[in-house]
């Protein structure tokens, strides 16, 4: 596979104005206060039942600028591809960049692609960078969570974790489950246009919904009491967890969010995440304490109390 | 999802404590054997339901935690051999011992693989026919016949490079061992569910009959581990302890006699080394002398050169034997941690000190 093809190949696909410029930055005008992240992907395997890195990649970076409540705007896309990735599947990987890209409204208007030996990448790795206009009076943050705050998540939790785990190779595991990979920006803006009163927005990636909350209650020095029994899981999701030894509540999630919300307007943003189509699934899991701050607790099926502590290590399997 | 949301149904649960609440009038310390039924407990909230004249503590059920240190530096030793690949389930990975972990050595170049199954390490044996594949035998009568099929396997196939280190342990002599030691007063035992299933309900007969302490087998799910102390309470309260079964649609009274043949085909019962505890006679399992070509122990030459060393001021062997709480440890959640673990209990999923970090604490 030629370099100069695949950069050929990509700017044609990717094509619009900034982009096909071709000068050494893309130009841009932005109005506001601008919100800026980047984040690499390197998930293996690189296609995974419910979708491949590229829509991950596309997903991932638009989430993590929604979460500040910015409105995403540009992409940079930056490829690592191991020599032997056959074109037929870079080809598949760009399709659903487009297609991710295009379905959260954001335009690829600069980017990269390096070429490196076998064996010094593991097919292809990804970088997207993001750049988004955050809306006057929106004021999101991990540190704005009061005691008093409806904890809301938009659906099942644990999906894409699961999808990726029944995939890959040595597991020996097929069952059908999907990952929620989704660009969450529509369900952002749906929630902003239903309350002036959303205090923090997190996805919960890596760690899970577990490791999430945890980051939330520290930064914003309270605690958290959740409902075991209100959590939403996935049939399959769960009896997957089960026979694999993890917890849910740790695995990583690609199309999910947690909206920490004032009470008063907890229902109106329920029902406008209802509508999206990435948000049917939401619902209030439990609610923001000055008790125990930093801290995360549940209540068990049994009505017992105990901690729900952050992700430590890697998740590995059990072994009796 | 059918057949376990039966097990954790929380009205059905409040039934059983309630009944635990009005028939229980006698003090009583009981034991989880298993690690699996610790995290149960744990995570349910199971301990702070019952009446505090119940007092529960957790047994040596957890298989990384009772690898000894020896054996852990062995199985070291040998991933730093040419041409070796270590297979192993995941949690031993990360235990430290005497002067490394198996994830330090797999970051200094061993070869070592996480596996779910032995069929995987068979499949990696023969994938790799130039490389010699051990297979790290741990956990109890439950994994053993498992990795017993896997050597009879490997033979049928005439695979050359697949070899087992059994560090297998067996469960009812350890518990005798315990009681026989008199370090801990029990007056009765949550029994392993998993183990029971394979070994039987009657090889357990001694523990009522015997040191006449109240018994029964539990599962898994909180209210599988709630029926249990209702038999138990039972048992204690009509001072009548017996053999019962509170998992009978898993363990039969003669257990799987399958498994059973296939365990005893491929191992014979030998001396095993326990952390915290120490070599204990007629509590291993061995591979027989005609397998020996897949005995690892026989096969390679492993020469850890220096004795093990118990990291200083741990106190997971006390643990391990009920004698301590991990609360107690000077190192718990201070310098020992799930993420920089000190002791084996810190580091498993099962581990005593890792149930008390992640679910216990101070709840106010």
């Amino acid at each position: 596979m030629s370099h100069d093809l695949v950069c050929k190949s990509l700017v044609q696909r990717l094509s619009n104005p900034t982009l096909d410029k071709m000068d050494d930055s893309a130009i841009l005008e932005l109005n506001g206060r601008t919100a800026f992240t980047t984040d690499s992907y390197v998930v293996s395997p690189i296609f995974f039942p419910g979708g491949d890195i590229g829509r991950l990649a596309v997903c991932g970076t638009v989430n993590d600028l929604a979460m500040s409540g910015a409105s995403p705007l540009y992409l940079g896309l930056s490829l690592i591809i191991e020599e032997g990735l056959p074109f037929a599947e870079l080809d598949k990987i760009i399709a659903s960049v487009l297609k991710a890209a295009a379905e959260a409204g954001v335009k690829v208007v600069t980017g990269d692609t390096k070429v490196v030996n076998q064996g010094t990448a593991d097919k292809l790795f990804i970088n997207t960078s993001g750049l988004g206009v955050i809306p006057d009076g929106v004021n999101i943050s991990g540190a704005n969570a009061v005691p008093g705050d409806k904890v809301i998540i938009s659906g099942t939790i644990g999906d894409h974790g699961m999808a990726i785990m029944s995939q890959r190779e040595g597991l020996r595991f097929t069952i059908p489950i999907e990952s929620d990979c989704a660009p969450l920006n529509s369900l952002v803006a749906d929630m902003l246009a239903a309350s002036a009163n959303i205090h923090s927005l997190r996805d919960p990636t890596r760690g899970g919904l577990a490791t999430t909350l945890n980051e939330l209650a520290d930064q914003s020095s309270v605690g958290i009491d959740l409902e075991e029994e209100l959590i939403p899981i996935n049939e399959a999701v769960r009896a997957a967890c089960e026979l694999l030894g993890f917890d849910p509540l740790y695995v990583a999630n690609e199309g999910k969010l947690i909206a920490i919300v004032a009470p008063a307007d907890a229902e109106a943003v329920l029902g406008a995440m209802r509508k999206n189509a990435y948000g049917g699934g939401s619902v209030i899991i439990g609610e923001v304490t000055d008790k125990h701050p930093g801290r995360v607790n549940m209540k068990t099926l049994l009505g017992a109390s105990r901690i729900v502590d952050m992700l430590s290590g890697e998740l590995l399997p059990r072994i009796c | 999802m059918k057949y376990v949301d039966e097990f954790r149904h929380g009205e059905t649960g409040k039934r059983l404590l309630d009944r635990i609440a009005r028939v229980s009038k006698k003090p009583a310390r009981l034991m989880e054997f298993c690690g699996g039924h610790t995290v149960a407990i744990f995570k349910y909230g199971i301990r702070q339901l019952l009446p505090p004249h119940i007092e529960m503590l957790s047994g040596p059920g957890c298989p990384v935690c009772v690898t000894a240190t020896a054996d852990l530096d062995r199985v070291i030793a040998l991933s730093q051999q040419p041409g070796v690949i270590i297979t192993s389930f995941g949690d031993l990975l990360r235990v430290p011992s005497s002067r490394s972990s198996l994830q330090q050595a797999r970051a200094e170049g061993s070869d070592i693989r996480i596996v779910y199954s032995t069929l995987d390490a068979l499949d990696i044996a023969r994938k790799n026919p130039d490389k010699k594949v051990v297979f790290i035998g741990i956990g109890f009568e439950t994994t053993a016949p498992g990795i017993a099929a896997s050597i009879i396997q490997a033979k049928k196939e005439k695979l050359k490079n697949y070899y087992v280190m059994s560090l297998h342990k067996l469960t009812p002599p350890v518990t005798r061992a315990l009681l026989d030691s008199g370090e801990t007063k029990l007056d009765g035992i949550i029994a392993p569910g998993h183990v029971s299933a394979i070994i039987g309900a009657e090889a357990w007969r001694f523990l009522p009959e015997e040191y006449g302490i109240a018994f029964a087998i539990s599962g898994f799910e909180p209210l599988d581990v709630l029926y249990c102390i209702n038999r138990l309470i039972d048992q204690i309260e009509s001072g009548q302890p017996k053999l019962e079964t509170a998992y009978s649609r898993v363990v039969r009274p003669e257990g799987n006699p399958t498994a059973l043949k296939l365990m005893y085909d491929v191992f014979d019962v030998a001396p095993s080394n326990w952390r915290g505890i120490g070599i204990m006679p007629g509590s291993g399992l061995a591979i027989k002398p005609e397998l020996a070509t897949f005995d690892a122990d026989k096969v390679f030459d492993i020469n850890v050169g220096e004795p093990a060393l118990e990291p200083a001021g741990c106190l997971c062997g006390e643990v391990i034997r009920g004698i301590t709480t991990p609360t107690e440890c000077k190192l718990f959640a201070k310098s020992c941690t799930p993420e920089h673990p000190v002791g084996p209990c810190m580091v498993s999923s099962e581990g005593t000190c890792a149930a008390y970090y992640h679910f216990g604490g101070s709840l106010d």
